[in-house]
């Protein structure tokens, strides 16, 4: 897998219906040039997930995720041993030599593995999505590293298992929290933040099937409208896409303040922030 | 091209954005991979390398325009230098007068606003080089900002015609809604603003042409945001901090409910099983289940008279932050008195509202509306003191300029013994506490800990350190 040039990487992209905006075009590709992790950060809903599900596509790889959240430790993220396994095996040959059973038990066929061990040991190479790492605590961030700079995995009872093919890797994050340097450090860093209105209008028009370019514009002319106040929670590039659907289904050609009025809980998920849009843009309150 | 590079990390470090060695060399690396005749490439290939903090793009930007500006790239046909030399002859013209081969100041709107509407870069830029020439009347070797340059085309190109012009280009003869009307003139504003960009660009590009890169840089570099002072940040920094306040309080709340680990908890019996195997699946080493972490409860004490005006208004964008965070947060203002503020904050509610409300509905004033830390600490006492535990951690924000009134910091000491850890955070720098009518010594005695807050950075550090005392030493004090 390897591209030309930022401007094919964009195209690629543009076929898996991503619309990629020249920055992201060419981290991307410095990211396949250099094989280097991506860690992509920006507000909720601006297609940080749907960049790597993209990227999946493109390459034809298969995508590994590991979702990341408060807890989530070794086990659940590299490896564990099927314990359970382990127990039978022992239990089912008592008379074997210590030395023998212990030899066995830690063996590959008792391993279970989790996502991130997944990836380095696929035959295939894949796209491995690390999702929302801000929600992992500061010390679980530490078993990221070795993955992220040298691809492998170090078992105690196994040793180092090395990547057999060079994983894309994709860490998203909401910045809820300031990742650590170290982290940082071994990533290419992508902002994504909303896009401009002309860029919108062209994922509306690429994801809702129906909607013509005049709806589009002005749907994607409203959103910039509403992002603009200082709101608690802004409309995301999904949430635009969820209005644009709901126009086509209340078939309406032309948004005005009633339309606005009427729908604007789809774009804004708080009383508070309705309350506010609607008493800038329309002249009535919503209902 | 190497030795650019190099110069433009050391700016970078200058700026206070850090770049450590790995990442240098990870930009060198990935710059040879890419075609460095397009700007747009390696602008985003030296950001995704070099900066892996979204405050710090501002400081990248700056940086970046100055030292690639004079490479010429294929759109402008390498005519930074050019312009530079015909600059003097321009400016000589004075008041928008025309220079050499230039058009009058009409024609040039006209160009300007036929650029914007229709979207043209190329036309644009041709537009503003022709702008700059005429109206910013530079003077090479004169050690102005870039800024002072920019100001003066501006105002000479009348943007407000601009403006009006561009919303009647656009709007042709349609009646527009109000609401229409709204969209547009958002549209509009883009547009100067995209304007006003390239300007600034234009200038910079020719400052540097003039004086060199290192000169222009020194000239325009600002502090970070986490590095400016919170007693006189505008209110555009202050939209930026905000940003950066929500992660900040999220790890305030897990260090405070960190708890030494403890085998307390009940019996894990599934790792202890998975543990036992190492051992022949003899249980020889119990594994406990991490006891619940506790609660902190917080009370935040800020003070938002009038020469606090700036500082209160972060600290109080703070406490809004930590209300959704802290499920047990309380909050307090006071100016010679204090009054609870809880419920004006919370998840759902509008920042700016909840301000409006402080100041319109909470009694923080008693007497003459002038500092009284005294009285506030006193009130304080006597209306809450009684519902402090050992769990909860107060938290006093001010300046401690008490206007030569008594400090009374007795009562202090009482909350100090009733909570779990008294914490006092002064805006001001520390050489200037106990000066003229601070009584900070006053207070910091009775305080588990006393910290300088003048910047987010500081802000960041001392939620960095927190480690609070338990009850128990707090008593022994």
């Amino acid at each position: 897998m390897k591209f030309e040039g930022p401007l094919e990487v964009a195209e690629a992209l543009r076929a898996a219906d991503y619309l990629a905006d020249e920055r992201i075009a060419q981290v991307v590709y410095l990211a396949v040039q250099l094989d280097k992790p991506v860690l992509v950060e920006g507000p909720a809903g601006v297609g940080k997930t749907e960049l790597a599900k993209a990227m999946a596509a493109v390459t034809s790889r298969r995508l590994i995720r590991l979702q990341c959240y408060e807890g989530l430790d070794e086990a659940k993220a590299l490896y564990e041993w099927n314990y359970k396994k382990q127990l039978l095996r022992i239990q089912s040959d008592l008379d074997r030599d210590w030395d023998t059973i212990s030899h066995d038990i830690f063996s590959e066929e008792f391993l279970l593995t989790r996502p991130l061990l997944e990836a380095i040991r696929s035959i295939e190479p894949v796209v491995l999505l690390i999702d929302e790492v801000d929600r992992v605590e500061v010390e679980t961030e530490a078993l990221l590293l070795e993955i992220l700079s040298d691809f492998q995995v170090s078992v105690p009872e196994l040793g180092t298992m090395r990547a057999n093919t060079q994983p894309l890797v994709f860490l998203t994050s909401n910045n809820t929290r300031e990742l650590s340097e170290a982290l940082k450090r071994r990533c290419l860093f992508l902002h994504i933040d909303y896009p401009d209105p002309e860029r919108e209008q062209a994922i509306l028009n690429a994801r809702v099937p129906g909607l013509s370019e005049h709806l589009a514009g002005q749907v994607a002319k409203v959103a910039r409208s509403i992002r603009s106040l200082d709101l608690k929670k802004a409309p995301s590039v999904s949430e635009t896409i969820d209005w644009a659907r709901t126009l086509i289904a209340l078939s309406v050609e032309e948004v005005d303040e009633d339309v606005l009025g009427d729908t604007l809980h789809v774009l804004l998920k708080y009383q508070a922030d309705i309350d506010k849009a609607a008493k800038e843009l329309t002249s009535s309150p919503a209902g | 091209m190497l030795a650019v590079i190099t110069g433009f990390i050391d700016e970078l470090r200058e700026a206070g954005v850090p770049v450590s060695m790995v990442e240098a060399i990870d930009a060198m690396k990935a710059v040879e991979t890419i075609d460095i005749g397009r700007r747009v490439a390696l602008r985003e290939t030296l950001r995704a390398t070099l900066v892996k903090n979204l405050r710090h793009e501002r400081a990248f930007d700056t940086a970046f325009d100055i030292y690639f500006s004079t490479i010429p790239f294929p759109s402008s046909d390498g005519d930074g230098p050019e312009m530079a030399d015909r600059g003097p002859n321009a400016s000589g013209g004075g008041q928008g007068g025309p220079g050499d081969g230039g058009m009058d100041a009409g024609a040039l709107l006209a160009a300007l606003l036929d650029a914007l509407a229709r979207i043209d870069g190329e036309a644009l830029r041709r537009g503003v080089r022709q702008a700059v020439d005429q109206l910013a009347g530079m003077e090479p070797g004169r050690p102005v900002g870039g800024t002072y340059y920019l100001y003066r085309t501006l105002r000479r190109l009348d943007l407000e015609q601009l403006e009006a012009g561009l919303l009647e280009a656009l709007t042709g003869d349609e009646d527009l809604s109000e609401f229409e009307e709204r969209l547009l003139r958002e549209e509009v504003e883009a547009l100067i603003d995209r304007l006003r960009e390239e300007i600034q660009e234009e200038i910079r590009r020719r400052l540097v042409a003039d004086r060199g890169r290192e000169a222009v840089a020194k000239t325009l570099r600002r502090p970070l945001i986490e590095d400016i002072d919170l007693m006189h940040a505008t209110s555009n920094d202050l939209a930026e901090m905000e940003a950066a306040i929500g992660p900040l309080t999220r790890k305030l709340a897990a260090r405070l409910a960190r708890r030494r680990k403890k085998r307390t908890g009940r019996l894990d019996f599934r790792r202890t099983v998975r543990k036992s195997l190492a051992t022949g699946g003899v249980p020889a080493e119990p594994q406990f289940r991490h006891p619940r972490p506790h609660r902190p409860e917080v009370w935040l004490l800020c003070d938002i008279s009038g020469s606090m005006a700036t500082f209160s208004r972060f600290t109080l964008q703070f406490t809004h932050a930590m209300a959704t965070h802290f499920s047990r947060l309380r909050s307090f203002a006071f100016v010679d008195t204090i009054d609870e503020v809880t419920s004006f904050f919370g998840p759902g509610i509008d920042f700016n509202s909840a301000v409006a409300r402080i100041t319109t509905e909470a009694e923080v004033v008693w007497l003459d509306g002038h500092s009284d830390y005294g009285n506030s600490l006193e009130t304080f006492h006597r209306r809450y003191g009684n519902q402090l535990t050992p769990r909860t951690t107060v938290i006093i924000t001010g300046d401690a300029r008490n206007n030569y009134r008594p400090a009374r910091d007795g009562v202090l000491s009482d909350i100090a013994r009733a909570s779990r850890a008294l914490v006092w955070l002064n805006p001001e720098p520390r050489a200037y506490w106990d000066t003229g009518d601070s009584a900070m010594s006053h207070y910091a005695r009775h305080c588990s800990s006393v910290h300088e807050v003048r910047t987010l950075r500081q802000l960041e550090q001392f939620v960095e350190t927190l480690t609070l005392p338990s009850g128990r030493a707090l008593q022994n004090l």
